[in-house]
């Protein structure tokens, strides 16, 4: 037993203390940097685009289907598209994730997520969520387990995981919903308590992704019900969904 | 000649493999000692042909054999009959070609019309069932597992799977990409990307430089150690060890990290590219890497050393979700899980990889049991390091060298095929082309797809309780089975 507490003080404090303005390294790929000045409109970007998230003239790159794979970046001579560290990418409406070079950080996060009072008044800043994995490869389930970890600690603001969607308020999707995950997914939707939400969580989820033209999906889902927040990434990392939630259910 | 022998990552002509009878194949097959690598279809115009990989560990070398089955034959003799190592590949090859192994003992859906499936029922007093899944408790992939049960305990676990199933190997063929190859399995990115790009390499004949091949080495490596601390953590967590679950998932971000810095991803997406790598790794990053795995090695060997000495840990460690080496040997467990039962399978040094060969293969007296699972993973992270640093060591006598070429065309009418050990065990990744020198056919083989029955086998005799731990223990990967 001392040596499971001696492990503690050498471990000391791991958790981020402001997680709303935590620093995030360069190398990061977050929010695009656009620049139509460079853009010669020769239009090979868009064809190299593994999930046809690029658009020319004007340049626009969508969130909703992109991997932040960098493979455009590279590709153009002109330098006209960048990626910036910025790490907040959440938004609660499809087309807010379209970035345009108007787009700069401060910009996207004025207008990304707007204050929704009634969110407020039912959930009182806690939220609870039942995470479903429909065809998820993985990846954004492992950060969204990284997002409980002792150093993002989500818990700490009220925001959690929970085992069953009875419990929940409701519920985070993650992959591009294959047809065998359809039903069961449907069914999650309906066991969990009103008023609930729906989150989505990753390129897959929002748009299908890297998977958009597979025959094995069933995205119904996501055009018969209400999507209440889009969160991007591929996968989405830790920060972008905490901060995504925190800035849903924030009062003012 | 009955096989076409080759190295690991090598590209024949489609035609130098042998076809052979589908009766002779068969009985060659049943007869064998070597274990099956991969075993599928490919349509051949209006008929299917047939492929089989088979592994000849001792000499490091791929035995290729094939049969063409006319489009009339809709049923053959099982080869499980005889050799329960294809189980998984038959009830595979059915499903995906409708050709019957007649005569298996049990043609179960692999990813396919789980809602008709009648699960296996046993009856008595104090007998019942428990359902779990496709949704867990926790966030992880979908999967339903049925237990059946006396008691407390468990006398069989049935395995459904097939909820991830997106279609993966024929995006593959239509729309090839690393991207894709990334997203297949996502715990795996540097495995599945690097296994992909080694088969556009040798389809294409394209040489990449010695760098490139230090720094994919240098990330599965990273891979392999990260997730391995990950892995551990997460067993503690299903033992109620709270401690050990937290310090060993901070452990572990430092290495992904490391990672992001590298490449923009904490999982490595975008390191790997087809002709080489997009990121090089230079002095600085070289000696931040090294101090890095420098504290987690010492981190990871005081908490191993706390969790060996408490006394509630072992208990539910030893003795657990036991798999015996014969039994490993029969349903042919491979990586991970094969040498944490006693089978002494590494591709990384079975197929002789150049930069390996050097390295010092160091034993592992296996157990058996969780505890074997729990020790294998220590092992490996602290081999992973020391590889690590080796590896980077090398990378200095290279550091003028290009990160990346250019990409050439595939080569008509081809067959390459390559092996990665990635921290689950051999990946296997088989691609053909037409006249063309387009893909008509990608196969992948997840190390999961020879575990999963492992698992049940592990359950098997043990309370119902200890299911999370020795699940955890095999932390098997849906989507790279269901694909």
């Amino acid at each position: 037993m001392f040596d499971t507490l001696k492990m503690k003080l050498w471990q000391k404090n791991q958790f981020i203390p402001d997680i709303q303005n935590a620093p995030m390294r360069t190398a990061f790929r977050g929010l695009p940097k656009l620049d139509n000045s460079k853009c010669n409109n020769c239009g090979e970007c868009a064809k190299i685009c593994p999930t046809g998230a690029l658009n020319v003239n004007p340049l626009s790159i969508d969130l909703g289907k992109c991997t932040l794979c960098g493979k455009c970046k590279r590709f153009c001579e002109n330098h006209a598209i960048d990626f910036t560290n910025y790490y907040k990418l959440g938004a609660d409406k499809r087309e807010k994730l379209i970035i345009t070079e108007e787009m700069t950080p401060e910009e996207y996060n004025k207008k990304a997520i707007e204050i929704r009072k009634e969110i407020y008044s039912i959930f009182n800043r806690s939220i609870k969520f039942r995470q479903v994995s429909a065809g998820g490869c993985n990846g954004c389930e492992m950060e969204l387990n990284a997002a409980g970890n002792a150093n993002f600690d989500m818990g700490r603001f009220g925001i959690d995981f929970v085992a069953s969607a009875r419990h929940a308020d409701g519920i985070v999707v993650t992959g591009p919903i294959s047809k065998n995950m359809a039903y069961a997914l449907e069914d999650c939707y309906k066991s969990c308590p009103d008023p609930k939400v729906v989150v989505l969580c990753g390129a897959c989820a929002i748009s299908g992704g890297i998977f958009q033209n597979s025959q094995e999906l069933n995205r119904e889902f996501i055009d018969k019900y209400k999507i209440d927040l889009y969160i991007p990434g591929c996968p989405t990392h830790p920060l972008t969904f905490i901060n995504a939630v925190l800035d849903f259910i924030r009062k003012k | 000649m009955n096989y076409y022998t080759i190295k690991n990552n090598q590209r024949i002509n489609l035609l130098d493999i042998p076809t052979l009878e589908l009766d002779a194949l068969r009985a060659r097959l049943a007869a064998s000692n070597l274990r099956p690598l991969s075993f599928f279809g490919c349509d051949w115009g209006e008929n299917v042909k047939l492929f089989v990989a088979l592994a000849d560990d001792e000499k490091g070398e791929i035995l290729l054999t094939s049969s063409l089955i006319n489009k009339n034959i809709k049923e053959y003799e099982s080869i499980t009959k005889d050799n329960p190592q294809y189980h998984m590949f038959e009830r595979e090859f059915y499903e995906q070609f409708n050709i019957e192994p007649k005569g298996h003992p049990w043609l179960k859906p692999v990813r396919k019309n789980q809602d008709d499936y009648k699960f296996f029922e046993m009856e008595g007093e104090a007998t019942h069932q428990v359902a779990v899944g496709p949704i867990h408790a926790g966030v992880i992939e979908p999967g339903h597992f049925r237990f059946m049960c006396q008691g407390e305990k468990v006398y069989n676990l049935e395995i459904m799977l097939g909820y991830q199933h997106r279609g993966c190997e024929d995006l593959m063929v239509k729309n090839p990409s690393n991207q894709l190859a990334e997203s297949i399995c996502g715990d795996s990115v540097i495995a599945y990307n690097m296994a992909y790009s080694q088969i556009m390499e040798e389809l294409s004949d394209t040489k990449i430089s010695t760098k490139a091949k230090l720094i994919r080495r240098i990330a599965l490596e990273m891979e392999r150690c990260a997730i391995h601390i990950g892995d551990m953590g997460a067993i503690l967590g299903d033992i109620a060890y709270l401690m050990g679950k937290e310090v060993y998932a901070v452990t572990r971000t430092l290495v992904i990290n490391t990672m992001l810095e590298i490449s923009g991803s904490r999982f490595g997406r975008g390191l790997i590219t087809f002709g080489g790598v997009n990121f090089d790794i230079d002095k600085e990053m070289s000696d931040k890497i090294i101090s890095v795995l420098d504290g987690v090695k010492k981190t990871v060997n005081k908490m191993t050393k706390a969790v060996f000495k408490s006394a509630t840990v072992m208990s539910r460690f030893e003795k657990t979700g036991t798999v015996s080496r014969e039994t490993a040997q029969e349903l042919n467990l491979v990586g991970l899980m094969g040498r944490a039962c006693g089978l002494e399978l590494d591709s990384r040094f079975d197929f002789c990889d150049e930069f390996y060969k050097d390295f010092e293969r160091k034993p592992f007296k296996a157990t058996n049991d969780a505890y074997s699972r729990f020790r294998i993973r220590y092992k490996e992270t602290i081999d992973s390091i020391s590889y690590i640093k080796k590896l980077l060591n090398k990378l200095e006598n290279y550091k003028d060298e290009e990160i990346k070429v250019e990409a050439k065309n595939l080569i008509p009418n081809s067959f390459a095929l390559s092996i990665v050990e990635g921290w689950r065990g051999e990946l296997v990744h088989i691609a053909t082309t037409d006249e063309t020198g387009k893909l008509t056919r990608y196969k992948i083989k997840d190390p999961s797809f020879n575990n999963w029955y492992g698992l049940s086998m592990a359950v098997r005799g043990n309370g119902i309780s200890d299911f999370p731990l020795c699940n955890k223990g095999f932390d098997l990967s849906y989507c790279g089975f269901d694909l």
